[in-house]
């Protein structure tokens, strides 16, 4: 595992222009011993953590009570989110979703299993969205370089997966299938990229395996979009489910687009 | 512009909007406009209703000031993400860990699902949850996991309105917060004599409590936890009183027996 090639110290959390964010990422360090003390004792990055939550509190939270209080009754967010639990996408940040905008299901590499696969954690949450929340928007974001595709495409075609990871990201082998398939000329990485957006429009076919989400998808009361963050370039891609009653998506595996945008 | 208090200016606003006069109605852009005034007055961020101009503003913003100012930032982590946290929070959308603990990206890998619970080690279910601890425990060698429970919870409100006799409602949710059983049964042993209510925030702290156990089933981070190189915390976020609380994993070794 590779350790990063700047030094921020736990001392170190101002703000700095030039480079570094307030550092709760590891530092490269020599000495094993600092850190089992600083694991052991973790003063230094849990008093950071207190005083971000003081903030918040201070500046976000007492700043719009009227709002927190109505939020404290109830939640009523217009999206569900699906996003991968990489530490570097996260929506709120990249999208800006302020509280009471969004639920968040995050997984490894944003997968949405199919409704014949049985219960998940991930249905679950899309169970409670779309029946109780009853939002009108959901949309699985994919993202560069994700960990988790990357296992995908690199597993062997006939081995039984015996890690945890593998049993998962087996979620996404359709993708994996297509991937192949397409990009026969492609080198491994530029493989990887087409899968992470592959991936993402397999989750789009698979939400529409459940009936309760196909059925609000057909009478308008839900649309279902794909996205992707580029976090090499900083850009974001957005399509958006196009569901035709005549051409049951799904059944082929093609999914058929709209409103395609792209922001960088 | 005399006394005019930030509330009437509000409420004039407001008025704008509400016309129901066909021949006066006003623009979207008007709408927008005006829309936009009375969020800066309220001091709540200024949000677009339309779902797609809305994030693309979110994308617009976190690329202005947080990408474009911090380059050398990004682009290490373009390269790889070192994290010191692997975060477990609800998919609640008023408690995201990056909006109360203000995590950047990079700092926080994080896996959130309906009353972020985590279930036993066990390696043919729940592969969701294990492939999140095991990517990030193994592969990205967190030094910390932070289960984080809050109130209100609506998966913490089904687990303790689950019908005694194990029937179910819901297909998935109720499969899923059964997890939580243990929980439950301790509340209802421990605080069974108060309202309902009660019993639910406890249920909400005791359920991180039994995620934090439920981690240590896994052979990885059970190891890690003995070498000191991982260390386990719960947390819970009222934001109903506007309070986060943090407690920390221990195991104590007490002196031995002597006969």
């Amino acid at each position: 595992m590779t350790t990063t090639s700047n030094l921020w110290t736990n001392s170190d959390l101002r703000l700095q222009a030039s480079r570094e964010l307030p550092g709760l990422t590891k530092e490269l360090e020599s000495d094993k011993s600092e850190r089992m003390e600083r694991i052991e004792h973790g003063t230094d990055l849990f008093d950071e953590m207190k005083q971000r939550f003081l903030s918040f509190k201070k500046h976000k939270y007492m700043q719009n009570l009227e709002l927190y209080e109505k939020l404290a009754k109830d939640q009523a967010p217009k999206f569900m989110v699906i996003a991968c639990a990489d530490s570097r996408v996260c929506p709120s940040s990249i999208l800006g979703f302020q509280p009471g905008e969004a639920f968040v299901v995050r997984n490894v590499a944003n997968m949405v299993p199919p409704y014949e696969n049985g219960p998940s954690e991930t249905n679950a949450g899309l169970e409670f969205a779309v029946n109780s929340l009853k939002v009108e928007n959901i949309l699985v974001i994919g993202h560069s370089r994700c960990g988790g595709i990357r296992a995908l495409m690199s597993m062997h075609d006939d081995v039984e997966t015996s890690s945890l990871i593998g049993s998962w990201v087996s979620v996404g082998m359709n993708a994996r299938v297509r991937t192949k398939a397409a990009t026969k000329l492609l080198n491994f990485d530029q493989q990887c990229k087409h899968c992470e957006k592959e991936s993402v429009n397999c989750s789009l076919v698979n939400l529409l395996t459940y009936p309760w989400v196909e059925e609000k998808v057909r009478n308008g009361e839900l649309a279902i979009h794909g996205g992707y963050y580029d976090f090499v370039d900083c850009a974001f891609e957005k399509w958006t489910l196009d569901y035709k009653e005549s051409n049951p998506i799904g059944k082929s595996g093609k999914v058929a687009v709209k409103d395609r945008a792209f922001w960088f | 512009m005399g006394n005019l208090s930030q509330e009437e200016a509000i409420e004039g606003l407001k008025k704008l909007l509400i016309h129901n006069d066909k021949d006066e109605q006003l623009s979207k852009e008007l709408e927008t406009k005006i829309e936009k005034l009375i969020s800066e007055f309220l001091g709540t961020t200024p949000h677009d209703c339309h779902p797609v101009r809305r994030i693309l503003g979110g994308f617009q913003s976190f690329k202005t000031n947080k990408f474009d100012v911090y380059p050398e930032l990004f682009s290490e982590l373009a390269e790889h993400q070192t994290p010191k946290f692997l975060v477990f929070a609800c998919c609640d959308s008023r408690v995201s860990p990056s909006n109360i603990l203000d995590f950047q990206p990079g700092e926080a890998f994080m896996f959130r699902n309906i009353a972020n619970l985590v279930p036993p080690f066990n390696q043919l279910r729940y592969s969701g949850v294990g492939a999140a601890i095991e990517y990030a425990v193994v592969k990205l060698n967190v030094e910390n996991i932070l289960v984080i429970g809050h109130s209100r919870c609506g998966g913490i409100d089904r687990l303790m309105e689950l019908p005694e006799d194990g029937s179910t409602e819901n297909d998935f949710i109720d499969d899923w917060v059964q997890i939580g059983l243990p929980a439950k049964a301790k509340v209802k042993a421990e605080f069974g004599h108060l309202p309902l209510d009660e019993q639910k925030r406890e249920c909400e702290k005791e359920a991180v409590n039994l995620s934090l156990t439920n981690l240590q089933t896994y052979p990885y981070v059970r190891e890690r936890m003995a070498r000191k190189a991982l260390a386990l915390r719960g947390g819970y976020y009222d934001f109903v009183e506007g309070c986060f609380k943090l407690w920390e994993v221990k195991s104590i070794i007490s002196t031995p027996i002597r006969s």
